[in-house]
């Protein structure tokens, strides 16, 4: 699935929940179902700062892929996080870094990307796209 | 027909007062609006929301200049609010200096100690319940001068050790600077006690009293208190605007903080020489309507009477302690015995910004997080909490929802 039709699809799973809590419960569940990143990763160089919850982003390019990671000491930032991992990770660099983020808005959870509610998912899309252009300077340069 | 409200067991009047507040009509996320947010900053009533706007709209004008009308005008009002704030504290109002807030008026005197005392091996006491604005200040200017800062530490229940406090108090301290009230803990601090022993040694003392300013009468004489600073916007007023009350002595003594106009009594490039206080740290244009609408809510507070608000909120702490107290799995960070405004507490294993996410969900304001008392929230092992932080328009109707609210969120949780 490319990243627009992984957006599309997070989108229409949303539709279906009738108020706050179904989706809250959702993310939930889904901050509870992460895997976890690698210990060796969690690391507070991973650290994304800023962040009232902790979040840790691990980052790695295998065949031109760029897989991402993550984990949080706060279940419903995990839940989000989760829910950008699904996704951005498993594309190209160049893919992550040109990609337009639509979904969070979509699915109501605007306030979660405001800078003030401190949560770090506005820091960790940053993080991800300054990661993906990295890589793919770094692949433009081999 | 209307039956009896939650509210009215313990101040039926609370819902006039409520009536004051504009911003409390609404709803948020479909609800209404639950603000328990007061320690960060409170509302206004629509008295001052009105001085402010009767400023702009009337006689906006630069202040201590014109021999106009206007600037005639502005100057009285901004100088009837420094008496205003001066009457609310029981001090004289030349020993009154408008700052920004709290923050700006401790790095005000904390300059001055730089400049005029502070020399190398000297000691500045503060706790380890301080804001991070009661810490980085004396940090920075013991770091430049080789000074040491001194911690009194806080026991598990979020009092101060003043058995510590006592054994610190030395030659070598210049200064005793610590909250009147904990904005994490809700602590209340036995500050006659602290400034009296410091006193015995010749040691002032400052008090950070943003916390304090709208929950307990403050008399600074009576207190013999060095300095204290206040915000407005913690006391029903505006942003951009507090206090720093200094005893004259004091205020003769402290250098100017900032150059500029207004500060002045003659400039030649050769030499300056100051204003009196307190206008010598009053450097440039002030916060005028920002002053002004800080004397309205003075004279908001002394309307509803500041006794009236501490005995109220006093049993409404109680409501609120006892209802969350009976919460499966929380625990409170802080329970001290006197306290006032802040509860802070944790729910089982759950993170504070998740039950705060959870809680603005239904239309209830808290804050949660370190509340810029990191150094507090290592010395209780803990990442943060959530804080609820009660005003004089909060009611038993409030604390019910919150409890509810935190029910709700830790099932979701779960
Ligand atoms: C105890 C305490 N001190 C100082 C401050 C800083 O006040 P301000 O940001 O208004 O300068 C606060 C504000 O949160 C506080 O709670």
């Amino acid at each position: 699935m490319t990243i627009k039709e992984q957006q599309d699809r997070i989108i229409e799973d949303f539709e279906v929940f009738g108020d706050w809590m179904e989706k809250y419960e959702y993310i939930i569940q889904l901050g509870k179902d992460l895997p976890l990143i690698d210990p060796q990763y969690k690391t507070d160089d991973n650290l994304i700062r800023g962040c009232q919850s902790k979040v840790w982003l691990h980052a790695e390019l295998k065949d031109g892929i760029l897989e991402f990671t993550a984990d949080s000491d706060a279940v419903i930032t995990k839940g989000l996080v989760s829910l950008v991992i699904q996704v951005l990770s498993g594309h190209p660099p160049k893919e992550i870094a040109e990609a337009e983020i639509y979904f969070i808005e979509a699915i109501g959870l605007t306030s979660h990307l405001s800078p003030t509610r401190s949560n770090g998912l506005l820091s960790m899309l940053k993080q991800m796209k300054l990661y993906a252009l990295a890589f793919q300077a770094k692949s433009m340069q081999n | 027909m209307e039956t009896a409200t939650a509210q009215d067991i313990l101040w039926p009047e609370v819902d006039l007062i409520r009536n004051e507040f504009p911003i409390l009509q609404q709803t948020v996320n479909g609800r209404p609006l639950v603000y328990l947010d007061n320690g960060a900053t409170t509302q206004k009533p629509v008295s001052v929301i009105r001085s402010m706007q009767e400023y702009y709209t009337q006689y906006n004008s630069n202040v201590h200049r014109g021999v106009h009308t206007l600037s005639q005008q502005a100057t009285a009002a901004y100088e009837a609010a420094r008496h205003a704030v001066a009457a609310y504290i029981g001090a004289h109002h030349h020993e009154v200096v408008f700052t920004k807030g709290t923050t700006d008026a401790i790095n005000l005197v904390a300059n001055g100690f730089r400049k005029a005392f502070l020399k190398e091996g000297d000691e500045i006491i503060i706790s380890a319940m301080e804001h991070h604005s009661n810490i980085v200040p004396w940090q920075l200017i013991c770091e430049e001068k080789g000074a040491k800062l001194k911690v009194v530490p806080v026991s598990d229940n979020g009092e101060l050790d003043m058995d510590a406090y006592r054994s610190m108090l030395n030659g070598r301290v210049k200064l005793v600077s610590v909250t009147w009230v904990s904005n994490t803990l809700g602590t209340v601090n036995p500050v006659k006690e602290i400034i009296a022993l410091a006193h015995e040694q010749g040691i002032p003392v400052m008090l950070d009293a943003a916390q304090a300013a709208a929950h307990i009468p403050i008399k600074v004489h009576e207190l013999d208190v060095d300095f204290l600073a206040l915000s407005g916007h913690k006391l029903y007023g505006p942003t951009g605007i507090g206090i720093l009350y200094g005893k004259e002595s004091w205020l003769e003594k402290l250098p100017p903080y900032q150059g500029g106009g207004d500060m002045i009594r003659h400039v030649t490039f050769e030499k300056t020489t100051y204003a009196d206080v307190p206008l010598k740290f009053e450097a440039g244009t002030p916060a005028i309507c920002e002053a002004i609408g800080l004397g309205a809510a003075v004279a908001w507070v002394n309307k509803v009477g500041i006794h009236k608000i501490l005995a109220y909120e006093h049993q409404l702490t109680d409501y609120a302690v006892a209802a969350l107290r009976l919460i499966d799995g929380l625990r409170f960070i802080g329970d001290a015995k006197h306290r006032s405004g802040a509860i802070s507490f944790l729910v089982g294993d759950t993170h504070p910004s998740d039950v705060g996410v959870l809680l603005d969900q239904q239309g209830i304001a808290v804050r949660t997080g370190h509340h810029c008392t990191q150094p507090l929230c290592d010395r209780f092992g803990i990442p943060g909490t959530v804080r609820a932080s009660l005003a004089v328009y909060n009611t038993t109707g409030d604390i019910d929802k919150l409890v509810d609210g935190v029910r709700k969120a830790v099932t979701l949780l779960g």
